[in-house]
């Protein structure tokens, strides 16, 4: 029963990736494509979470702490990169 | 008891995954760069945070590792959203055709001109005008 329901939301997930990867594509401008990559990140921090459960492993947590870290950076850096350069 | 906690946590995760689809499709379908920046980070905060809370109510013993990542969720996706949108206005994105008011830019728009009045009352004429 809770695999099922889980399964059902991993598969809410995926077409949340699906759309976002849609939008990085078709993007107008390059900040459009900066918050589609930080709308997948945060969405894989859930997906992540999700698959730990499935495999029933308590490392992949830090995965995904470490993952979110990685993505609030480069989101940092490169607002910073547009507004006064490097 | 324990499996009621479980299915509770399964249904909350199921909730939290639906918010992280409707952010997803609130950034196809938005028109503006800003618009989608609130769509995507605000649902997506609350998506993320319900799905890793049902999942620490399925794995009650994984407590410390999940406060520790909604904690941080919590307070690094605002802070990046601001940051982006605040690039984005420095660069000079447009705004959309609909927007009400501006309050970053430094010269005011054509219809705050035109009243001659401050911004509440620019809104509630846009309400209630017609």
């Amino acid at each position: 029963m809770v695999n099922l329901i889980l399964y059902i939301a991993l598969g809410f997930v995926g077409l949340a990736l699906i759309l976002t990867i849609i939008r990085f594509i078709i993007g107008r401008t390059n900040i459009d494509r900066v918050i589609a990559l930080d709308v997948m990140t945060v969405s894989s921090i859930a997906l992540i979470g999700m698959i730990a459960h499935l495999t029933n492993r308590v490392i992949y947590m830090d995965i995904a702490l470490v993952y979110g870290l990685l993505s609030f950076i480069a989101v940092l850096i490169i607002a910073r990169y547009y507004e006064k350069g490097l | 008891m324990n499996q009621t906690i479980e299915i509770i946590g399964a249904i909350v995760t199921l909730i939290g995954s639906l918010f992280l689809f409707l952010g997803a499709l609130g950034l196809i379908r938005m028109p503006d760069v800003y618009n989608r920046i609130q769509a995507g980070t605000k649902a997506t905060t609350l998506g993320t945070m319900l799905s890793l809370l049902g999942i620490g109510l399925i794995h009650l013993d994984w407590y410390g590792k999940i406060i520790v990542l909604i904690i941080f969720v919590l307070v690094s996706n605002p802070i990046s959203s601001h940051v982006l949108a605040g690039a984005a206005h420095y660069i000079g994105i447009p705004l959309t055709r609909r927007t009400v008011i501006d309050k970053l830019s430094d010269k005011p728009m054509i219809r705050v001109q035109k009243e001659n009045s401050n911004s509440e009352t620019v809104l509630t004429d846009e309400k209630t005008g017609k």
